[in-house]
């Protein structure tokens, strides 16, 4: 019973506001396509009723705003139907994008851990490093996007890694950032008890800084996959339309296709929030393995 | 091959100088020093391996000639500023962090509603936003309006989520405290929420500083009038000018970075109670 209380206590809520949001939607396409339907209905030279208005703003082929059920029609259809390896499926696409921000998050993280390492151990580099670093971050990055394309594209490197460097540059951040804080946690007390053991620099790194750096990587890895999901559609963007979630959304946007944009971004969604989920999931099991409370 | 070696060499003079002066002590101009000299060294470095490396100027443009091409073509440039950052961005930013901050205020006086939009807001923050900025161009037109638009849409939610997470940073103590003052609420919403929050808020309006600038840049690749930051960059890389496009780049990275620290400069100003100001 106390637990179905919690459920509520938590579930309740959120529900709610997803129903909302729904409304909200629902209304906003009746009245962003309203305009529309009584043009059609006009150049017929016929005038049609509220309910009749209605009930055609949800079944436009190119609406402004496309009902969320026409949404998930189009997912569905695009997804289930469609055969995985087809240049329609949702989830070619979704593949594509996935393996662009999968590689990039990797290098990434790579280049994020290490960096922090070294600035944690180097006063010089933590001095010279660290503020280029947060000013790398005030950069608009993802302009820059189509010049990295265009460039690595011109050496002859196109397909998967220009995408993985934007991805790149967009999830180092986060983890340099978590790391450090991490990778500096440990407090006095436990530095002078590694002391004690007469613990080489080698031993206290692996068996205090980098245990108690995990809760700060993890928390940054999180925000770090979303970016690099970003950063892979953005750099879809400019190699002109041809595969990925990203293409989906400017080939949508060339052929005034909404429900293709808005399938499009539903996917990018669900894929950001699963690709969070896992991460999230691995954080749990792992810190409970090594006796943090969460 | 020369510029390869002096370039090398200068980088590894400069490193040392700055690893003797990381160890000789910390004051404020060491502190600007350091970074200052590693930043010019990675220039000499760039420069250096361009040149030496005969690096075609349609791939990687030196240094220097993006100086030359920034500091001619000025009009351009500030037209294109004003087009992106001060209407796109700017006004995006504004109108997004204060809807954001008022619906934050009006969400904190109701549990429910908190605990509702808080793991939504927090699910959207994390979503590629910049996805709807096709959507918004379709719905707002091609001039600065749509850049707006997108910028409000991108800034809305972290800003949302900082804010009301900072609204219940105060203590229990410090809330009974103001209740045995009898305080109304909007007395305590002014003198002890507020003051409070204001880590949290400027923590907010830092981090959408960056995306309102991306926000506009990266709506105008969706059609733009022919000016703007997003504009000059997609046509000039069309068009194989690169030097252009880092002058284009260098704007960015300045418009971003003086943003940024006016943000930190102003919270340091209103912040500096918080022991995270005080070192």
């Amino acid at each position: 019973m106390n637990k179905l209380r919690f459920f509520w206590h938590k579930v309740g809520p959120v529900v709610t506001v997803l129903l909302v949001i729904i409304a909200i939607w629902y209304v906003a396409t009746v009245w962003l396509n309203s305009a529309w339907a009584y043009d059609k209905a006009k150049r017929a030279d016929t005038t049609i009723s509220f309910s009749q208005m209605v009930s055609d703003t949800m079944i436009q082929d190119k609406p402004l705003l496309p009902a969320p059920h026409q949404v998930i029609k189009e997912i569905y259809k695009t997804t289930v139907l469609k055969k995985v390896t087809s240049k329609r499926s949702l989830i070619w696409h979704g593949w594509i994008t996935l393996s662009a921000t999968l590689l990039g998050f990797a290098f990434g993280t790579t280049f994020g851990i290490l960096l922090a390492i070294g600035i944690v151990y180097s006063r010089a580099m933590d001095m010279s490093v660290m503020p280029w670093v947060i000013t790398s971050q005030t950069i608009p990055i993802l302009a820059v996007a189509p010049m990295i394309i265009v460039v690595l594209n011109a050496v002859g490197i196109s397909g998967l890694l220009p995408k993985a460097i934007i991805s790149m540059y967009l999830s180092f951040f986060p983890v340099v950032v978590g790391m450090v804080k991490g990778l500096r946690s440990p407090d006095q007390m436990q530095i002078d008890q590694m002391r004690t053991w007469s613990a080489s620099k080698n031993s206290s790194f692996w068996k205090l800084r980098l245990p108690s750096s995990m809760p700060y990587l993890f928390a940054s890895l999180k925000i770090g996959i979303a970016a690099s999901l970003v950063g892979a559609i953005v750099g879809e963007l400019p190699t002109g339309a041809v595969a990925g979630l990203g293409a989906r959304l400017l080939a949508g946007s060339y052929y005034g296709q909404t429900i293709q944009i808005w399938s499009a971004l539903i996917c990018a969604a669900i894929l950001a929030a699963s690709l969070v989920a896992i991460i999230g999931t691995i954080e749990k099991y792992t810190l409970r393995r090594m006796g943090i409370q969460l | 091959m020369t510029w390869i070696v002096f370039a090398l060499f200068f980088w590894i003079t400069m490193w040392i100088l700055n690893v003797r002066l990381a160890n000789a002590g910390r004051n404020r101009i060491i502190n600007l020093i350091v970074p200052a000299l590693f930043g010019i060294s990675l220039l000499v470095l760039w420069e250096g391996f361009v040149r030496g490396l005969n690096i075609s100027p349609i791939l990687l443009p030196t240094p220097s000639a993006i100086a030359i091409r920034f500091s001619t073509s000025i009009p351009i440039l500030w037209v294109d500023f004003v087009q992106t950052f001060v209407k796109g961005a700017l006004s995006g930013y504004v109108i997004g962090c204060s809807a954001a901050f008022l619906t934050a205020i009006a969400v904190d006086k109701s549990s429910f509603l908190k605990r509702g939009l808080l793991p939504v807001g927090n699910f959207v923050a994390a979503l590629p936003i910049i996805g709807m900025a096709p959507i918004l161009v379709m719905w707002f037109g091609f001039d600065w309006h749509s850049k707006s638009a997108v910028v409000v849409v991108m800034v809305f939610f972290p800003m949302l989520i900082n804010t009301v997470a900072g609204l219940s940073a105060k203590d229990t103590i410090q809330n009974d405290l103001m209740q045995t003052y009898g305080a109304s609420y909007w007395q305590s919403l002014f003198k002890l929420s507020l003051p409070a929050a204001m880590p949290f808020i400027f923590n907010g309006l830092k981090i959408c500083t960056t995306l309102a600038l991306i926000g506009a840049i990266v709506s105008e690749f969706f059609g733009s009038p022919t000016r703007g930051m997003g504009f000059r960059i997609s046509t000039e890389v069309g068009r194989l000018s690169l030097d252009m496009v880092w002058a284009e780049i260098t704007v960015a990275a300045l418009a971003g970075s003086t943003f940024y620290g006016m943000m930190a400069l102003i919270e340091k100003g209103i912040t500096f109670w918080h022991p995270s100001q005080r070192s």
